[in-house]
C-alpha cells in the first residue's frame, strides 16, 4: 500500500489545468502543419496559418489558445495499492481545478444548474471517470472540452442490422450537418457498442488518442482512414469557409454490446484538441 | 485570399452594401460583445418596451465570452461562439438598428432574411484562435449585465479586427459556397 498525500493531487490538477489550456500536444500541430500543405483553399490556408500562430503567440504569452478553456474533464487510473491521506480526493481534484482556473486566468464556463444558468465562478464541479488498476501509481488525464464542439456531438441507439455501413453514414451526416459549428478541422471520435453512456464515453476517450496513432485491429483502422478521406471530400474545410480540411482525425473505439443494441456516438472536438497527464 | 476591406464601425447601409461574401475585412472602431444570456436579456428588454442598456444603432456584436486578462492586458484570449444560439434573438436586435454580428457557424433563415430586409452584415472569426484574436482588442470594458461574468456585454476597442463576411445583406452565404467549391464525390 503506497500512501499519497491529496495535496499532490491539487497541485497536479491544478498545472495540468494550465498546460493543457496553454499548450497543444506536438501531434496536433504536426498534422495541422500537413493540413496546410495539402490545404487548396487560399482562404483554408490563410485559416491553417493563423492557428498554427495562435499556438506560438498561446505559449509565447502564457495565455489560453481559446477563450472556450472549457468544461474540465478528467479520466484517472487509479492504482489499487494507492491509500489516500490528508482528505478527499474528489474534494482536492475540484481544489486543482478551482486554482488552476483561476491562477491561469482561464474562463469559467460552468452553470450550477442547467436551468437557471448561473455561473459557479470557479469551473468546478469537473467531470471524473475512475478506473480501478492494478499498481501503486495514479494516472490523471485533463481534456478541457469547448462547448461548440460538444454540442455538436450525438449518440444513436441504432438496429444491429445498420452494420458498419450505418456507422459509415451516421458519422459523415453528422459532420456535415455540423458544418462550421464544431471549429474545423476537427477531430471526430467514434465509440461504437457498450451501451448507451458506454459509447459516449469511448468516443471520448477517442480524441486522447494520439493524432496519427491507428486502431490496433486493422478492421477498425481501416475504417478509420475510410471515414477521415470520406469527412474530408464533403468541402467544409477550415472554419467551413470551404477546403479539404475538415477533420485532422477520425478515432474509433469499439466495445462489446447486448445482442438487442448497436450503440453509436460521435464526439466532435475542434481543432485545440486539448489533452495533458501526469502519473502521480 | 482577396486583399482585405478596411472598415470602420459604426457601419453604414452603404458600408455594408458593398460587401460580399468571402470578403476580408479588418474592422476598427468599437465593437460590443454579447452572448447567450445577454441576448436573452436584450431581447426581454426590447419586449417590455424598455431602452437597451446600449445603444446598438450601427454597431456590430460580437459573439464572445473572453478569459479574464491578465494584470496589465486589455483583455484574455477572445475568439467566437457557435452563432446559432443567438439566431432567437438576432432578428429582433437587426430591425432595432444592429448592423453587423461576428462569429462562427451557420445562421437561419430568419436570421439571414433579416439582414437582407434591413442591410446587415454577420462576419465569421476564426474560432479557436483566441490568443491571436486578443491581439487585435486595444481596450475593453464592461458596460452592461456584469453579473453575467464571462456573459457580460463588454465594448471593445478594437483595431484591424480579422473576419471574413460570411452572409452579406444580399442573401449569399459562403458556408454554402464554400462547400459546394470544395466537395468532392
Amino acid at each position: 500500500m503506497r500512501k499519497l498525500d491529496v495535496k499532490e493531487v491539487t497541485a497536479a490538477v491544478r498545472q495540468l489545468c494550465i498546460d493543457a489550456n496553454v499548450y497543444l500536444g506536438d501531434d496536433v500541430v504536426k498534422r495541422l502543419k500537413q493540413s496546410l500543405e495539402r490545404e487548396e483553399s487560399p482562404t483554408g490556408r490563410e485559416v491553417l496559418k493563423k492557428i498554427l500562430e495562435n499556438v506560438d503567440i498561446a505559449k509565447e504569452d502564457q495565455a489560453p489558445l481559446c477563450q472556450d478553456t472549457g468544461y474540465a474533464v478528467f479520466f484517472v487510473e487509479l492504482g489499487q495499492d494507492v491509500h489516500f491521506t490528508g482528505g478527499d480526493f474528489s474534494e482536492a481534484l475540484n481544489e486543482g481545478v478551482r486554482q488552476g482556473y483561476k491562477d491561469g486566468y482561464l474562463r469559467k464556463s460552468v452553470v450550477s444548474d442547467p436551468i437557471e444558468r448561473k455561473n459557479t465562478g470557479d469551473n468546478t464541479p469537473a467531470i471524473v471517470s475512475i478506473d480501478l488498476v492494478p499498481g501503486d501509481r495514479v494516472k490523471i488525464i485533463m481534456a478541457p472540452k469547448g462547448g461548440g464542439s460538444e454540442n455538436m456531438s450525438e449518440v444513436k441507439m441504432m438496429a444491429p442490422a445498420a452494420g458498419v455501413e450505418g456507422v459509415k453514414d451516421f458519422v459523415i451526416d453528422k459532420v456535415r450537418r455540423s458544418g462550421a459549428n464544431p471549429c474545423p478541422p476537427v477531430v471526430v471520435g467514434v465509440g461504437i457498442g457498450g451501451t448507451f453512456d458506454k459509447c459516449a464515453q469511448i468516443a471520448k476517450k477517442a480524441l486522447l488518442r494520439e493524432i496519427g496513432s491507428r486502431h490496433p485491429n486493422p478492421f477498425y483502422a481501416d475504417l478509420e482512414a475510410e471515414l477521415l478521406e470520406k469527412v474530408n471530400k464533403l468541402g467544409i474545410g477550415p472554419q467551413g469557409f470551404g477546403g479539404r480540411t475538415t477533420a485532422l482525425a477520425v478515432h474509433v473505439e469499439v466495445h462489446p454490446c447486448h445482442i438487442a443494441s448497436f450503440p453509436v456516438a460521435v464526439n466532435m472536438q475542434c481543432h485545440v484538441s486539448r489533452h495533458k497527464e501526469i502519473i502521480l | 485570399m482577396s486583399e482585405p476591406k478596411r472598415i470602420t464601425t459604426p457601419l453604414t447601409d452603404e458600408t455594408v452594401k458593398d460587401l460580399r461574401i468571402g470578403d476580408s475585412v479588418l474592422i476598427t472602431g468599437t465593437i460590443y460583445t454579447a452572448r447567450d444570456s445577454a441576448h436573452k436579456r436584450l431581447v426581454e428588454a426590447l419586449d417590455r418596451g424598455e431602452r437597451l442598456p446600449v445603444d446598438f444603432n450601427g454597431q456590430i456584436i460580437y459573439y464572445a465570452g473572453p478569459a479574464p486578462a491578465k494584470p496589465g492586458r486589455p483583455i484574455g484570449s477572445i475568439g467566437p461562439t457557435t452563432s446559432y444560439r443567438m439566431d432567437p434573438y438576432a432578428p429582433k436586435l437587426i430591425a432595432n438598428g444592429l448592423k453587423g454580428m461576428i462569429g462562427k457557424g451557420n445562421r437561419n433563415e430568419e436570421v439571414i432574411a433579416a439582414q437582407k430586409k434591413y442591410t446587415a452584415v454577420y462576419f465569421g472569426a476564426i474560432g479557436g484562435a483566441a490568443a491571436l484574436g486578443a491581439q487585435s482588442v486595444k481596450k475593453a470594458e464592461i458596460v452592461a449585465y456584469e453579473d453575467l461574468g464571462p456573459e457580460a456585454i463588454r465594448k471593445l476597442e478594437v483595431e484591424d479586427f480579422p473576419a471574413v463576411v460570411v452572409n452579406d445583406a444580399h442573401g449569399g452565404d459562403l458556408y454554402k459556397e464554400g462547400m459546394a467549391t470544395y466537395q468532392r464525390s
